[in-house]
């Protein structure tokens, strides 16, 4: 009798539509649990805040998550991800050029939604015709394109550290802020665009879901299958491009994420993509918003939310490897 | 029917096909030649997976460099040497995705029967729920030519398909081939080094080097002691052992 619910209750939970569920549910509890414990008496003010740390949270998860499956998916391949291709460094770098060129004075005194604007164009415009070219024009083998990935990303993180140096110390403080990740500094009024921008990518690829499934077969199986893959892959360049470059933008560089959401969706859900791409979104809004809580309320920002997410993360992907789940 | 008129293909200077001419109609033929005589590009080629410098290639009178991918999907199925995945999945899921041409998902009835269908012809009944990571390289290339076979197509291009293959599964895949076109009417090209199981089950040979065909017709035509001494540079001898042509290499 026991066994038999227990067997139950196994094959239940080996559903993936259970699965990612369950992530869901747990991403939403961290979300209320973020909004709603430790609030002062004058709570109106620290939800109103909180709401939107949490809004930056979520589009930076989707966008980071999203992405990083994407990503993975039209190179055949599970370890490299935007950040590891130097998205990043190319985003800081186009940051700092742009405050060294026009200086800091019209960056601090254009409207949020303009220079966000510019920026975004600015970043997803260089980065899709950087890898459309490596990944369709130039047919470059993967090897080869981890490798350009990593030698830009040096060469991208060189020029923005040689022109930092150059700034003055005024501009060089507005940098400053822009090179890491900050979740408590998000500007209102681009929360909606840069989520428009989100949501419009992941919304984009509905149709092509099961083309991605096929394309995750590796190139000459999915063309031999049927799948137009020169325009699947610009289709997903171009909305991997806009989404971290929107999220970038928001909240800052936050691909460091996309390594280990992506691998812990793929674990928990396999790797179709009507549910590693939601598991990659809930997961990582989870990591963001856990973590922050952990951050704030359990080591009074102790620290740095990346270390956070990284040290609970890797211990979970130890121990999904361990126990033979990820593979 | 595949239609090959005049078709180049180039890297940078070194021309892989060179002004290649030729019709591949229903039954076996065996592409063979020596290392870098072109065949594995001619057959990428024909599959649309490389485009061409020149020429046009036909199948069933459907360009393959303009007709939509998913169109030749459902009439031309292609596998390629490595098939290395970077997912984990099953060998019924990957059969499944045989399917895809067909809008299927692997799951309706009648992607069923297919799935099912080509499960059996592969003999991998018993680790359909096996993951493909678990398995031999010969099995998992057993679980490739399945999901083409799912793909029901009339023309199927394999390449080098016997090389992780121990001889009773080479040989049950060069019977399954040879079924394939005998009872489906099917168009089968297979690049192929093993001459001896070429002269065995093939209808046609076709014969490489240095980008341009050289010899094709029957077996009987071009399996013969002067043209492999050409071919391949190396003396030939082809002996009929049991009513069969086999080579032995001095």
């Amino acid at each position: 009798m026991s066994t038999a619910v227990r067997t139950r209750a196994s094959t239940v939970f080996r559903s993936t539509r259970v699965r990612l569920g369950i992530l869901s549910a747990l991403a939403l509890v961290a979300i209320a649990l973020y909004l709603t414990t430790d609030l002062p008496r004058a709570w109106e003010y620290a939800l109103a805040l909180r709401w939107r740390t949490v809004a930056g949270m979520v589009i930076a998860a989707s966008a980071v998550g999203v992405s990083t499956v994407l990503f993975q998916t039209i190179t055949a391949n599970r370890i490299l991800t935007p950040g590891i291709m130097g998205f990043d460094s190319v985003f800081l770098a186009i940051q700092v050029i742009t405050a060294f060129v026009i200086g800091p004075a019209i960056l601090v005194a254009a409207p949020p939604l303009v220079s966000w604007g510019i920026e975004l164009v600015l970043m997803a415009g260089t980065v899709t015709l950087l890898y459309w070219w490596l990944f369709v024009r130039r047919r470059l083998d993967l090897h080869v394109i981890v490798l350009a990935g990593l030698v830009l990303g040096v060469l991208f993180r060189s020029v923005t550290a040689f022109l930092q140096r150059l700034l003055d110390p005024d501009t060089f403080a507005i940098v400053q802020n822009l090179v890491f990740a900050s979740f408590t500094s998000i500007d209102r009024e681009l929360l909606l665009p840069a989520g428009i921008v989100v949501a419009v990518a992941i919304a984009s690829l509905w149709p092509l879901r099961r083309s991605l499934d096929v394309l995750s077969l590796g190139e000459s199986t999915a063309i031999s299958l049927g799948v137009d893959h020169r325009r699947v892959v610009l289709h997903v360049i171009i909305a991997v491009s806009a989404m971290v470059a929107a999220s970038t933008a928001l909240v800052g560089p936050v691909t460091f994420l996309g390594l280990l959401v992506a691998n812990l969706a793929y674990g928990a859900v396999g790797h179709r993509h009507l549910r590693s791409v939601p598991a990659a979104i809930a997961i990582g809004t989870l990591a963001l918003v856990g973590g922050q809580l952990i951050l704030d309320r359990v080591l009074g920002f102790a620290t740095e939310l990346p270390v956070v997410i990284e040290f609970v993360g890797g211990l979970f992907f130890i121990i999904l490897i361990l126990t033979g789940r990820a593979r | 029917m595949i239609l090959i008129d005049d078709v180049v293909k180039t890297h940078g200077t070194l021309v892989a096909v060179d002004d290649v001419t030729m019709q591949l109609g229903t039954g076996v033929t065996a592409i063979i030649g020596p290392n870098g005589a072109g065949k594995s590009t001619l057959l990428a080629a024909i599959g649309r997976l490389v485009g061409t410098d020149a020429g046009v290639i036909t199948v069933d009178g459907m360009d393959v460099a303009t007709t939509r991918s998913r169109e030749i999907a459902r009439r031309l199925a292609i596998l390629r040497q490595d098939n290395h995945l970077a997912i984990r999945l099953s060998v019924e899921e990957l059969v499944g995705y045989g399917r895809f041409p067909h809008g299927g998902t692997g799951r309706t009835a009648d992607d069923r029967v297919h799935v099912d269908g080509a499960i059996d012809l592969l003999d991998l009944d018993g680790m359909r729920a096996r993951f493909l990571d678990e398995l031999s390289g010969g099995q998992r290339q057993r679980a490739f030519v399945a999901m083409a076979v799912a793909q029901d197509t009339d023309h199927l291009l394999l390449d080098e398909p016997l090389n992780n293959l121990d001889p009773r599964h080479a040989v049950g895949l060069m019977k399954l081939l040879r079924r394939l076109a005998d009872e489906r009417d099917m168009t089968i090209v297979v690049v192929m080094h093993d001459i001896n199981v070429a002269s065995q089950y093939a209808d046609d040979v076709v014969a490489m080097r240095d980008g341009r065909v050289v010899h094709h017709g029957p077996v009987a035509d071009v399996i013969t002691a002067h043209n492999l001494t050409e071919l391949y540079e190396t003396p030939a001898r082809v002996d009929e052992i049991a009513g069969r042509r086999v080579v032995l290499w001095e």
